[in-house]
């Protein structure tokens, strides 16, 4: 199916655009008229995987985020997030509840927070090439609420 | 993000409000880091009424609190969890370990 819409961001791995791109993923997705719950299930998706890219992808230097969004025909919002940073070696590991290389600051849910709000969800990664996360949330019809 | 901390009479309260992401964590947790070297009441009250938005980084703030709290001998409950920051914590499962009302 190809997508009715689609938008691309290119960020600097910096915390303060946290928010940036979960407002923009956010304003973007508006346009399938979703429930104030699914629109937080997004910002939340976007979140957690926008934080990773910058706490996790670039331990040395201020690389970039590419976040990409689409909407469908049939009412699916997919997003991508992409940084080309140091990847993970080990991705089943990674999504392990609690499991986390950060500090006391960090707590280890975010791949579990993001499986859980999204219906659909992926993590490719490559070590030293960088991490792409995808994910798929249907946003119900509006006659049907 | 806005971080209150009143001391009332018999315990603390803590009012959040706006967006707590990895960003606004940290000086969420500058501010919680005054509160190590003084006393702390019994009953601590963490108040989410006005929290915009939270995620993983969120969970951290809250176990810290919860921790430091209890080192202090002290009780924490959270209050006015608002349905996003609720749907995030229970993902995690945190309403097993902490108190929320
Ligand atoms: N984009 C990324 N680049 C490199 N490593 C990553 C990336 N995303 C996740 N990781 C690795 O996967 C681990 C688990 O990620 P997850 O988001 O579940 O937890 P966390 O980020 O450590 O903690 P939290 O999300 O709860 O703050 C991370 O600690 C890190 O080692
Ligand atoms: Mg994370």
């Amino acid at each position: 199916m190809r997508p009715i819409n689609e938008m691309t961001l290119t960020f600097p791995a910096r915390s303060v655009n946290e928010g940036f791109a979960r407002l923009s993923a956010a304003a973007f997705a508006a346009q399938l008229d979703p429930t104030m719950d699914e629109l937080g299930d997004i910002k939340t998706v976007i979140s957690e995987a926008v934080t990773n890219c910058i706490v996790h992808a670039y331990p040395d230097a201020l690389g970039s985020v590419r976040m990409r969004c689409r909407i469908y025909p049939d009412g699916r919002f997919e997003a991508s997030v992409s940084d080309g940073g140091v990847g993970i070696a080990d991705i089943e590991k990674a999504r392990e509840p609690m499991f986390s290389t950060g500090g006391a600051e960090r707590s280890g849910m975010g791949f579990t927070i993001m499986e859980s709000f999204a219906d659909s969800f992926t993590v490719r990664s490559r070590p030293g090439k960088g991490t792409t996360v995808r994910f798929t949330k249907r946003i119900s019809p509006r006659a049907k609420r | 993000m806005d971080v209150k901390i009143e001391r009332l009479r018999e315990s603390l309260k803590i009012s959040l409000k706006g967006e707590l992401d990895e960003h606004a964590a940290r000086g969420v947790l500058l501010r919680f880091g005054e509160l190590e070297s003084q006393a702390l009441p019994a009953r601590c009250v963490l108040d989410l009424s006005a929290l915009g938005f939270t995620d993983s980084s969120g969970i951290a703030v809250l176990l810290g609190l919860e921790r430091r709290v209890r080192d202090a001998g002290g009780e924490l409950s959270v209050v006015n969890i608002p349905s996003q920051a609720r749907r995030v914590f229970d993902a995690a499962g945190l309403s097993r370990i902490m108190r929320f009302e």
